[in-house]
């Protein structure tokens, strides 16, 4: 699974760079940056689909 | 037991009525770019939502007590068409109307990832007819109305909203992170505090 950022539809709200610190980092702006690539560890699973489920411009997907 | 219904309504009314104060508190709290009411972004997303929930389990208690209270006479009807009760029928068809708008929020944000987010944010400004809705409805009808408390429930709700609202749009909340200005030159700041 890979996480997807839909950078038109994202605020840098920074609510997923919270829920899914082990895959996200903040830039200066609180822009969301992938820290290590975008595959979803099998443990960060939950993480990821809270912070997809959380993120308040819809700017997260996860794509198989 | 038919005392207990009618209990049971005015109870779960003036609970729905506290909790949707909260979810419109946490509401505005979440568009703020910063974390609001000292908790993390993701916790007053998640209490915004949690919140809501626990308010539509109330509310369907509250109508459905309603629905077997040998006084209320409430039609099934009654539950979503305003206005067509017979008993007070104005300050009841508010409270029909507040239950079919949290329904519609509640309803559309379920389904925001495949509605989109536009639909959904649209719909989501409804909250804002919502919530004085209800409260008028609390108000306007019910055993309790003109009680000294629920009068002191009601204004303290008002103070809530009323206070977040003028937070929101005081010159000092953002939508965007308060961190924006650390990596920007200081000659280019007066810029940016415009484009906010
Ligand atoms: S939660 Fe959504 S809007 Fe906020 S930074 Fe992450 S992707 Fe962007």
């Amino acid at each position: 699974m890979r996480l997807h950022i839909d950078w038109t539809a994202c605020d840098g709200r920074g609510v997923c760079t919270e829920l899914l610190t082990e895959m996200l980092t903040e830039d200066d702006w609180g822009f969301p940056v992938l820290r290590n690539g975008d595959t979803v560890p099998p443990p960060l699973d939950g993480a990821a689909r809270r912070a997809v489920d959380r993120c308040p411009m819809l700017a997260l997907r996860l794509v198989t | 037991m038919t005392d207990a219904l009618w209990y049971f309504a005015r109870g779960s009314g003036v609970v729905s009525l506290l909790l949707l104060t909260v979810v419109v508190a946490l509401g505005i709290g979440s568009r703020s770019g910063r974390p609001a009411f000292g908790l993390p972004r993701f916790a007053v997303s998640l209490l915004h939502r949690n919140a809501a929930l626990l308010a539509i389990v109330f509310l369907v208690g509250h109508v459905l007590s309603l629905l077997f209270d040998p006084y209320a006479q409430l039609r099934l009807l009654d539950t979503v068409l305003p206005f067509a009760g017979h008993y007070r029928p104005v300050w009841q068809g508010l409270g029909t109307l507040g239950f079919d708008l949290l329904v519609a929020l509640v309803g559309t944000s379920l389904l925001r990832h495949r509605l989109g987010a536009r639909v959904w944010r649209t719909v989501h400004w409804l909250a804002y007819l919502c919530w004085p809705v209800a409260l008028l409805h609390g108000l306007g009808t019910g055993t309790d109305n003109g009680t000294w408390w629920l009068w002191a429930i009601s204004i303290a709700c008002v103070v809530v909203v009323v206070a977040a609202l003028a937070w929101r749009i005081s010159p000092n909340f953002s939508r965007f992170p308060a961190r924006a200005d650390r990596a920007v030159a200081p000659r280019l700041r007066p810029h940016l505090e415009e484009v906010k």
